[in-house]
């Protein structure tokens, strides 16, 4: 069974290699190829699961060592996969998803000329993915961690020729620049401290290993940092909303479902060193309580369908952190949210992309409304999706968040209030600003603008290749969490990789899930209050302070600016000096001092042998001194 | 001579101080005269006195040396350089570096002064005297040649390669090495006539054969114009005769240029001239050649079987 | 009187044919100047042969009339060949070696 891991990653990187390098003659038939050979994949993880789940608990975890990469004395590299309950849920839900998404793609980009390029960069983009959570030690992973990165590089950007599709791919690659090298940073450290960088040795003995608090609380950090930056967390996170000029599939497989969990999965993975560093446990669970909060906000001020979804993104992911943070009461619902929240945001981005193929790619909510008549399977899908995310009872997000809040809860102490009271606050919004969004595009009248070239929109269903893959996603997005939650399967499974403590909340379990239920009402009426009742002006409204700001994604890019390019700038500018003034003038200064000293002597040597010989005379004369000076002294 | 006295003769005290100073006068006067000659002049008295000093020091040998030497060879040889480079100009004595005089006296009076101070200051030791040295191989100049040749022969013989390299340097440095053939007259005729640089046809006239003063000029109709000469010579009777020969060579000129130009013959000439017209003709084609081919050559192309018979006649008169 | 007192004779025209170096233009005034302090070198040796009783500084002072003697040779032919390129026997004129 092991030597099927290693066909887990081969056959996207065999489709990304076949689909980039064979040229235009796979123009017609190269979608067919990605997707099958994510499909291939796909199958061959199934196959994989039902191996695992037939064996003991104990012994579930598979591992392939393929070949040593960088033999070196005591730095061993290694090219080596782990294939544990861990990995084989998001490689499950990698695969699952990644070809679902695939399966749209051919519909969503049938007229895009450079689809076959697409579904490389999508091929490319799974077998990275694939190779970062299957990875036995840091090095690897790090491998896969820049493939990701650079593959959403490529499909932000892959509308290029969109000045804002180029900009925001650069930017997505200068801020995940940053967390990439925190996790470059981490490795370095690993190395330092226990000599090695596999998974095993590192986490197996972090408290036998003797490191002090202090280095394993820096790698903690580091390791916080590396996820914020992929992850789109405070105070990394501003680059997801720009994300979305990428194609919608792209939105919905890399910026919603897998790549932006992977510093989720980093930090679960990296459980043992955080475990054993508090300090850095508790700055995880401050940064995803932010985020959850920042990106709940953001979302409910855009009129961009996509951004709003981003901004939920960002808050959900922020949920996932926050319970990493918890340690092991945390874990397993970090990643259990992780997985319901892949079915259910998937399936709302490709229910947004679909809409938007329906509607001339509009984005702007505003320009929806009374969609639900139109695009019937859309709205259905779009709306369990919803339904999801806000824990409505029974659906995937109200199991995989009411464990989230319960465990917040359960930190204890003041902290614990504190983070319960913000998931909960977190919950409420989060059901303000989806029901926002599903009024303005599905409810309500129809504001249909036409678009740049005078066309009124004509709403229609998409095609199969489309509707297939939300329909599924529904079916995700429903079923899942009440599958995980069923005797605690989930938490069952995931527990001889991240172990698992039950959480005491000081509150019953039943007054907090009421009390989820509660604020959801609470956020979803006051979005009927606020958007359900009243006609929605098509120019939106200049709104409060905090609207205005939530706008400008909080001033997420101005603080930036202010504070980091300008910062940048004169931090140069003031080097520049320096180098000018202080380095370059005493450079110079020795120069201009020698060169106006050998001017000044240069007249010495006027050519006169007259002057010459008085010299010599002189020096003769002082010889003679110095022997009678030696003689009397 | 005592042995641990420090003096000498009261005879030898007045000579030291009388020619000492003369010495002293001497080395200023070197020094300080603005015409080289007196500078030398000065110079071989200081020298003549210290070929004195040397000889009361009992260095019978060096006194010698040092008027042969120097007085009669060096000092002879600087006499003869300041002839060669112009014993009129005196120097200017003005200074032109700036400072440097007062540099130079610094320098000098800091020197001397050391040195004097130095020679105080010096434990000189007992004074032996030079005459039992002298007289261990009976007398200075066999005691010197015995060192000399014994103990200092390999230094000798140095110093005599050292002289002959001075000599072969010496001859080298102002040799002046001639890079090419000296030009004989007619080659150098040749190139001026080959030159573009022609003399242009003498004019109708007056014919000064020869450059000196007391040969007299001709008048147009070839005889001799006494007036010509210098009064001077006129009144001593010194006036050279121009001889016919030189006159027919006159004529035999003028008559190729008047052919050359397609004029008459000039008419009347003077009988002098008249009667050797044909004979001068062939000694002039003799005796100018070269004039003769090039004042014909301009009438024919160049590459003509005209030239060749031009050069052949060259040819025939050399 | 003292044999000493050559010495500082010897000292003195030493001193005064360097100066005359120092400060004559005419290259073969200067040349005569060196003649000049050579002699007062060879007149200490001759002195000091004489208050030691021992020849050597006589043939020390015999060497250095042959070595001058070449000297002199050499360079009165330099000074030739310089008055013939340059039509001068200033030392000041030959000042060409400078910046």
């Amino acid at each position: 069974m092991e030597s099927l891991i290693g066909l887990l990653v081969a056959a996207p990187l065999l489709g990304a290699a076949v689909l980039l390098c064979g040229g235009q003659r796979l123009n017609r038939t190269g979608h067919l190829l990605g997707t099958a050979l994510a499909a291939v994949s796909f199958v061959v993880a199934a196959v994989l699961f039902f191996d695992m789940v037939g064996r003991d608990t104990d012994d579930r975890a598979l591992h392939q060592h393929l070949w040593s990469w960088v033999p070196v004395n005591e730095f061993q590299a290694d090219i080596a996969f782990q294939l544990d309950q861990l990995s084989m849920t998001f490689v499950l839900l990698i695969t699952g998803v990644g070809t679902l998404i695939h399966l749209y793609s051919i519909g969503y980009m049938e007229h895009d000329e450079r689809r076959r390029r697409f579904f490389g960069y999508l091929n490319l983009f799974l077998a990275s993915m694939l190779v970062l959570v299957l990875a036995d030690n840091f090095l690897l992973l790090y491998v896969g961690w820049e493939g990701v990165g650079l593959a959403s590089y490529l499909l932000i950007g892959f509308w290029q020729h969109k000045k804002s599709a180029a900009t925001a791919a650069k930017k997505a690659f200068v801020v995940n620049r940053v967390g990439d090298a925190g996790l470059a940073i981490a490795i370095f450290l690993m190395f330092t401290t226990f000599g090695t960088f596999a998974f095993g040795p590192v986490l197996d003995d972090v408290e036998a290993s003797g490191a002090s608090q202090a280095t394993l609380t820096g790698i903690g950090l580091m390791l916080l940092l590396a996820a914020c930056g992929k992850s789109a967390q405070v105070p990394l996170q501003s680059w997801l909303g720009d994300a979305m000029e990428g194609p919608t599939p792209v939105s919905a497989l890399i910026h919603a479902a897998t790549m932006v969990t992977a510093g989720v999965y980093l930090i679960t993975r990296s459980g043992a060193i955080f475990n054993a560093a508090p300090d850095a446990q508790t700055v995880v669970v401050v940064v995803g309580a932010v985020t959850l909060l920042f990106g709940a906000i953001v979302g409910c001020a855009k009129d961009d369908i996509k951004k709003a979804l981003a901004g939920s993104t960002m808050s959900q992911i922020g949920y996932m952190i926050l319970a990493a943070g918890l340690g092991p009461i945390g874990y397993a619902f970090a990643i259990m949210h992780l997985v319901t929240h892949g079915f259910f945001k998937a399936g709302l981005f490709l229910g947004a992309g679909s809409v938007m193929h329906g509607m001339n790619e509009e984005v702007d909510m505003r320009k929806y409304g009374g969609l639900r008549k139109y695009m019937p399977v859309t709205f259905i899908t779009f709306g369990l999706g919803y339904l999801a995310i806000i824990g409505f009872p029974g659906l995937s997000g109200f199991f995989s968040k009411d464990a989230i809040i319960e465990a917040a809860f359960a930190k204890g102490g003041t902290q614990g209030w504190i983070l319960g009271v913000v998931t909960l606050l977190g919950a409420a919004i989060t059901a303000y600003y989806m029901t926002r969004v599903m009024l303005l595009t599905f409810f309500g009248e129809k504001r249909w603008q036409p678009d740049a070239e005078g066309n009124m929109p004509h709403p229609h269903e998409s095609p199969k290749t489309m509707v297939i893959p939300m329909v599924v996603l529904a079916f995700g997005s429903v079923f899942a969490g009440g599958l995980f939650k069923w005797g605690d399967a989930f938490v069952n499974w995931l527990e001889p990789v991240t172990q698992f403590e039950h959480g005491h909340p000081p509150l019953s379990v039943p007054v907090i899930t009421g009390l989820t239920v509660v604020v959801l009402l609470i956020g979803v009426g006051a979005a009927w209050f606020q958007y359900g009742r009243a006609a929605i002006p098509v120019v939106a409204p200049r709104g409060s302070l905090l609207t205005r700001a939530a706008r400008r994604d909080l001033l997420q890019d101005d603080f930036n600016h202010v504070v980091l390019v300008r910062g940048g700038e004169h931090l140069t500018r003031s080097l520049v000096y320096v180098d000018n003034k202080i380095v370059d003038g005493a450079v110079n200064g020795t120069a201009a001092f020698y060169g106006g000293l050998s001017g000044r002597l240069r007249r010495a040597q006027n050519g006169f042998a007259r002057s010459y010989a008085v010299s010599m005379f002189g020096g003769a004369a002082l010889l003679v001194a110095a022997t009678l000076l030696m003689r009397a002294v | 001579m005592s042995t641990l006295a420090s003096t000498t003769s009261s005879a030898e005290a007045v000579q030291f101080w009388l020619l000492g100073g003369i010495a002293v006068a001497g080395a200023l006067g070197t020094v300080l005269l603005r015409r080289a000659v007196h500078a030398a002049l000065c110079l071989a008295g200081t020298m003549i006195i210290l070929a004195i000093f040397y000889l009361a020091n009992g260095a019978y040998f060096l006194g010698v040396v040092q008027i042969v030497v120097y007085t009669g060879a060096v000092m002879m040889l600087f006499l003869f350089v300041l002839m060669l480079v112009g014993v009129s100009a005196a120097d200017s004595l003005k200074e032109t570096l700036k400072g440097q005089r007062l540099m130079a006296a610094i320098c000098a009076l800091g020197l001397g002064i050391l040195l004097v101070a130095g020679i105080g200051q010096a434990a000189l030791g007992t004074f032996t005297g030079i005459e039992r040295a002298n007289e261990a191989q009976g007398g200075n100049v066999p005691s010197i040649a015995e060192r000399l040749f014994t103990e200092y022969v390999v230094a000798f013989e140095v110093t005599g390669v050292l002289l002959t390299i001075a000599a072969v340097g010496a001859t080298m440095l102002t040799h002046r090495e001639r890079t090419e053939m000296a030009k004989s007259q007619r080659q150098q005729a040749e190139e001026r006539t080959r030159s573009d640089h022609l003399p242009p046809l003498p004019a109708p006239g007056v014919y000064a054969l020869h450059n000196a003063v007391d040969r007299p000029g001709l008048l147009p109709d070839g005889t001799p114009s006494e007036l010509t000469v210098s009064p001077t010579l006129r009144a001593r009777n010194q006036i050279r005769e121009v001889s016919p020969e030189k006159l027919n060579q006159v004529a035999a000129l003028e008559q190729r240029t008047a052919d050359y130009h397609g004029q008459p013959r000039y008419g009347q000439r003077s009988q002098g001239v008249a009667g050797g017209t044909d004979q001068g003709r062939a000694g002039a084609e003799q005796d100018s050649p070269t004039e003769d081919q090039v004042r014909v050559e301009p009438g024919h192309k160049p590459g003509d079987g005209e030239s060749d018979h031009g050069q052949s006649s060259g040819e025939e008169a050399r | 009187m003292d044999p000493v007192n050559y010495l500082y004779l010897a000292a003195l025209l030493f001193t005064i044919g360097a100066f005359g170096v120092l400060i004559r233009r005419n290259a073969i005034v200067v040349f005569m100047c060196i003649e000049l302090m050579l002699n007062a070198a060879n007149l200490t040796l001759v002195a000091f042969s004489r208050m030691h009783g021992n020849l050597d500084g006589q043939i020390m002072a015999f060497f250095v009339m042959v070595v001058a003697a070449a000297e002199v040779v050499v360079g009165l032919a330099i000074i030739v060949m310089l008055y013939r390129s340059r039509h001068s026997a200033s030392v000041d004129d030959a000042s060409l070696m400078k910046l």
